[in-house]
């Protein structure tokens, strides 16, 4: 459902990415789970034509809000960027598969690359609420982008930061971390969101080490419903390859069965 | 009211509003009521199973368009036929499946075993994807091809058929008079601009296949003037389809030769926005007085010196 919700505050977080929070009338929308996106209009002119997928960051269905962390980019989230408290805007969602937690699970980890930690910090949050133990790694082109250590403390999720600067945060680096999280935390569950690089990294542990794994994918959206076709991903299933739409049978896909281009 | 009905040939729609080829799919029945559209019309339909481009399939362009390839991702015309048409079948709205082929003997196979179905109201032929057998180069792009086609579609169905026009040809008004002549009852105009967008940071084109398909208010314009020029040379029915937003945009359409309208990417935006556009069409005939939306098809008021 498209609904017009009121921006309560829409501010800058550091260089590039903006902190979002919309107020939704009446409580609609909700229930809202981690992993599900909404698709924004970022502008009420035709400046961009198109809506804009955007993950939850934070529910807060007591108080009937949402928030959201994005990356300013391109023209639509630059529009997004200009919109000020008080102003209506036109929310689509939620729309799209959210992340399963195995009820036998214990301690997961989250591996994201960016931006991709908006929807893992979701994810973060309903761990918590569940007894489940979380630990991360976040990764980031420098330290200046590392995003919500604060949320994540919240969360109260272990987290390890790794960056292009510092060289820490090449796939051997962040294999060898992994490896041993996975082995000293019993790891029992593997979220990834982000990066392809490290995507394809995780799928090769998951299978390696017979994890339940999931990533949350991205792709350019028309419609964001269903109806176009525009936002595939393949999946490998029985030997079969099946291109799925990620804004119906993702973003949450199961991370093994993702076949990476 | 029924001044929102019109007749294109055998073809009586309530109102006339339908969605356009590739932009709508059985998810939209859970945010419109399709009973109050004139027409379904779902994504082309091939008679093999097809997966499509590369992604990333869509682009937005400055000027308010979108290009688009998808590449007629497709289940095929067995899939369709179990699962798609029984799910539509349960509407009242007449329902015109678009199919889609690589060659003129599977374009007629398509149509034929369609056409026997009684769920089938007519049928919408995109010509304006590639022919194999023809370097790649598009049936609706030549008048003698489309002609043919169209004749040997006619011959083995009943039903209304109803060729959509590529609009990148030199001249549209010479395939729609081949169209005609072949037997066509309706002409769709048109199908998507071939264009192409880079990414000028990366110097990368901005969608896998390099070019695509240009849809979306951007292109309006261009559409208006195809629908008038079709509509002089043709006394065919037309059904007006690119870049419409607003229910004036559909007058527009409608006043340059259009009998009905297609939305596509108005619907990306807002998924009520064929529900809307109804309604700004019943507006505008209020605001003018016009009890009978027939009336203003070809309506514009050109001074010819
Ligand atoms: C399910 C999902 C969840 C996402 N969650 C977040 C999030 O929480 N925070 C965040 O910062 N980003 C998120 N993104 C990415 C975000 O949607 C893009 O960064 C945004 O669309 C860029 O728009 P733009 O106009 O600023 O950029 P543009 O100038 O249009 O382009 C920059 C790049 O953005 C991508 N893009 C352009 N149009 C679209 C479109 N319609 N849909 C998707 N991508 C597009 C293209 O890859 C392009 O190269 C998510 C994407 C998806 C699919
Ligand atoms: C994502 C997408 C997919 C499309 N797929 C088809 C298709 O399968 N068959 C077809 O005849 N036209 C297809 N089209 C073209 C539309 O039917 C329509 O001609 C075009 O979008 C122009 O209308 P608009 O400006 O209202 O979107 C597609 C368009 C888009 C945007
Ligand atoms: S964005 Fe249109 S099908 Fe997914």
């Amino acid at each position: 459902m498209a609904v017009k919700t009121e921006i309560i505050f829409n501010r800058q977080v550091s260089k590039r990415y903006f902190h979002l929070k919309v107020k939704v009338p009446d409580k609609q929308l909700f229930p809202v789970q981690a992993g599900q996106f909404f698709h924004i209009k970022c502008s009420d002119d035709q400046k961009p034509l198109l809506r804009r997928p955007f993950s939850i960051f934070r529910i807060n269905e007591e108080e009937g809000t949402l928030e959201f962390l994005y990356l300013v980019k391109g023209i639509g989230t630059k529009a997004l960027a200009l919109r000020r408290p008080k102003e209506k805007l036109d929310i689509l969602g939620p729309l799209g598969t959210s992340f399963t937690m195995k009820e036998e699970s214990r301690n997961i980890l989250v591996v994201a690359r960016g931006v991709g930690i908006a929807t893992l910090s979701a994810l973060a949050f309903k761990a918590k609420g569940e007894n489940v133990s979380c630990f991360a790694i976040i990764s980031a082109r420098s330290q200046e982008d590392y995003l919500v250590e604060a949320e994540l403390k919240i969360a109260g999720v272990e987290a390890f930061f790794v960056n292009d600067e510092d060289g820490t945060s090449n796939p051997q680096c962040v294999r060898l971390l992994a490896e041993t999280l996975i082995k000293e935390k019993k790891i029992d569950g593997i979220y990834t969101c982000g990066s392809r690089r490290l995507s394809v990294l995780m799928k090769q542990l998951a299978c390696q080490y017979e994890l339940f794994a999931e990533i949350a994918v991205e792709e350019n959206m028309g419609c964001g419903i269903g109806s176009c076709y525009g936002c595939v991903c393949n999946v490998e299933e029985e030997e079969r390859v099946r291109p799925v739409r990620i804004c119906m049978e993702g973003p949450v896909l199961p991370l093994k069965k993702v076949v990476f281009a | 009211m029924s001044g929102l009905e019109v007749t294109l040939g055998k073809l009586h729609l309530k109102n006339p509003i339908m969605p356009a080829s590739g932009t709508f799919a059985e998810q939209m029945t859970n945010y419109i009521d399709v009973n109050q559209l004139g027409a379904i019309i779902p994504k082309s339909i091939t008679k093999h199973r097809r997966t499509g481009n590369p992604t990333p399939r869509i682009c937005e362009t400055k000027a308010g368009g979108m290009i688009n390839s998808i590449g007629i991702q497709s289940e095929g015309l067995t899939y369709f036929k179990e699962k798609t048409i029984p799910f539509y079948a349960s509407f009242s709205t007449p329902f015109i499946p678009s199919v889609s082929a690589d060659s003129i003997e599977e374009f007629t196979e398509v149509c034929e075993e369609l056409g026997e179905m009684d769920e089938v109201d007519a049928i919408e032929l995109n010509i304006s994807c590639p022919n194999l057998k023809n370097n790649g180069v598009a049936f609706g792009m030549d008048p003698s091809v489309s002609y043919e086609l169209v004749n040997r579609v006619r011959k083995v169905i009943k039903k209304p058929i109803i060729p959509k026009l590529s609009p990148n040809v030199t001249s549209i008004a010479e395939i729609a008079r081949a169209c005609e002549a072949a037997g066509a009852d309706i002409l769709t105009v048109s199908n998507t601009f071939i264009a192409m967008s880079i990414d000028v940071h990366t110097r990368k084109p901005k969608i896998s296949n390099v070019m695509g398909g240009y849809s979306g208010p951007a292109i309006l314009p261009l559409v208006v003037r195809l629908v008038y020029q079709v509509h002089q040379a043709s006394s065919l029915p037309i059904i007006g389809c690119g870049g419409v937003m607003t229910g004036e945009d559909a007058v527009e359409l409608m006043l340059a030769g259009a009998s009905a309208v297609q939305i596509g990417t108005a619907s990306f935006v807002d998924p009520e926005a064929m529900i809307t556009i109804r309604e700004e069409i019943e507006e505008y005939m209020k605001l003018h007085g016009i009890k009978d939306i027939q009336e203003i098809i070809g309506g514009v008021m050109v001074h010819k010196p």
